[in-house]
């Protein structure tokens, strides 16, 4: 029934150019199937049956609220079908509801908060509980988004194809931030939270299929389901971080591991790279090795290097780093870490610091990692980071034999 | 719907192209190419570049009482240089006309819809 919120909302909000209608509508149609489906049977074309019911609804609440004089909400249903979409993709109505939802003149996080509630049909309780945010904030994070679309004049539509790739690329980013937010949760003890994450496959799946040729949903589709197959490995009883080099790789999940990566061989097959499928291909690296020591670091740096030219940011770079360390050396790649950290904004990303500290003990320099793993601390990283650098810290203590041993 | 574009001066950036010189010459010519281009396609209501700051009066009523001031009514950092009227289909088309404008690359170019006041 949650495959049918997105279709019904879609519709409404397309017939009347009125998000917070559609929203309604969507509730009522999917409460109707919670209603008849058990009693009744599914219904042949269950999206079909929904998105018939929403519209039905919402109808009868325009006609009621014509009755009213609602001059305003007739003004904008004229407006939303002042210029109908000729766009022949299947699913447009979809679309165009995501991509208003994800639209660059709002702010990402209310992007985020507005597709969850708006495309996925979450309650706002939901979403606060996902996101880690009060209810109330939430609340009015999505009134103010809906209020800009609707004064704004933010259309509902689908961009055509000359500004499909830059749209395109806010919506993959707010599905992505859902996702890592999901895979690597703010201001909680938990390594993730399954529920955002399968949110955001849900929404990449589907986007996958309204846009089968794009590259880039294909890559993100990819990402997510290669990452996620980690998940199970991800913790340990404690609920502490287990690194991929220390994962029980029989409990990933081979059947996302081999969805994924048929994904990344298809969008890569088109010729057309991008970040996501570049990320999805190193993923995919992770994938197939069958131990930590067989991983092809050769081939994660080079799709690392690759990378940064669509993205050149620090973090990519210290990613890369590491990859270098494990191909050619820790030397090799402490010394890339160690001029990130004299130059960039990262010296305050606790994580730059525990790479180091483990290059730096693997270069068998135990005192300089422990002080390296000391200012990451300091910088007050998350809770599940900082049991692993206390951890490494008690072992390098416990080794506890001088530098000058080498 | 109709939206008002403001053209504002970013300081960080410096104060732009100095006239008499060629890049000058060529930001005067891309803003006629952007302003033709909207009156072209018909969107331009209005469009003009503001006297500077110095020139502006400030003019407050406070119990009844004009009272005014020499300058703008705060001192901002980014400054209003000029503005552009259009009337549009949505936002997107008014922000691909904004993009067009020379301030858009010297500084910022702010885009808000003019508000309808219904009949009564």
């Amino acid at each position: 029934m949650r495959a049918a919120w997105w279709p019904a909302a879609a519709s409404v909000a397309r017939l009347c150019g009125d998000l917070s209608l559609a929203e309604d509508c969507a509730q009522e149609a999917c409460a109707a199937a919670l209603a008849q489906w058990p009693r009744d049977g599914l219904p042949a074309n269950p999206e079909g049956w929904a998105v018939a019911v929403a519209r039905r609804r919402a109808l009868d609440q325009l006609r009621r609220e014509g009755a009213r004089a609602g001059k305003e909400r007739t003004a904008a249903r004229e407006w939303a079908a002042a210029e109908p979409d000729r766009s022949a993709i299947a699913g447009d109505d979809q679309l165009a509801l995501l991509f208003a939802c994800c639209h660059p003149a709002l702010d990402p996080a209310s992007r985020v908060t507005l597709t969850l509630r708006v495309v996925c049909g979450l309650p706002a309780a939901s979403i606060a509980r996902l996101l880690l945010l009060a209810e109330p904030a939430v609340a009015q994070r999505i009134v103010r988004a809906k209020r800009k679309i609707r004064d704004a004049g933010i259309r509902l539509r689908v961009p055509g194809p000359d500004e499909l790739p830059a749209r395109l690329s806010s919506v993959l980013h707010a599905i992505y931030l859902t996702f890592t937010e999901g895979h690597s949760p703010h201001g909680t003890d938990a390594v993730a939270r399954d529920d955002l994450c399968e949110e955001s496959l849900r929404l990449a799946r589907h986007l996958s299929r309204l846009l089968p040729d794009e590259p880039e949903v294909t890559g993100l589709l990819a990402l997510i389901l290669l990452t996620s197959a980690r998940s199970a490995a991800r913790a340990d009883a404690d609920g502490a971080l287990v690194l991929l080099a220390d994962q029980d790789r029989s409990r990933w999940d081979e059947s996302r591991l081999a969805e994924g990566r048929a994904l990344v061989e298809t969008a890569l097959a088109r010729h057309r790279p991008g970040p996501y499928q570049l990320q999805a291909a190193i993923a995919a690296c992770h994938g197939d090795a069958a131990t930590a020591a067989g991983t092809d670091w050769r081939q994660i740096a080079a799709l690392y290097s690759e990378l940064l030219r669509f993205d050149p940011s620090p973090v990519i770079e210290a990613n890369r780093a590491v990859a270098v360390a494990y191909a050619e050396g820790p030397a090799a790649g402490l010394a890339i870490l160690d001029t990130l950290a004299a130059s960039s904004r990262l010296a305050r990303w606790p994580q730059l610091h525990v790479a180091r500290g483990a290059l730096l003990a693997q270069c068998g320099r135990r005192e300089d990692a422990v002080t390296v793993y000391r200012e990451a601390l300091a910088l007050e990283p998350a809770e599940a980071v900082r049991r692993h650098i206390t951890s490494q810290i008690a072992a390098l203590s416990a080794a506890g034999a001088p530098d000058k041993e080498n | 719907m109709k939206y008002i574009a403001l053209l504002y001066g970013d300081p960080e950036m410096g104060p732009g192209p100095v006239p008499g010189t060629p890049e000058f010459m060529q930001m005067l010519s891309d803003y006629q190419a952007a302003t033709e281009a909207m009156a072209g396609a018909g969107v331009l209501i209005d469009s003009s570049p503001l006297q500077p700051p110095q020139t502006a009066t400030t003019v407050r009523v406070r119990d009844g009482e004009t009272q005014l001031s020499d300058g703008p009514f705060a001192e901002i950092k980014e400054q209003l240089g000029g503005y552009y009227i259009l009337d549009c289909a949505d936002l997107d088309t008014a922000l691909r006309y904004a993009a067009m404008i020379p301030a858009a690359r010297y500084g910022s170019v702010e885009v808000r819809p003019v508000m309808v006041m219904g009949p009564h």
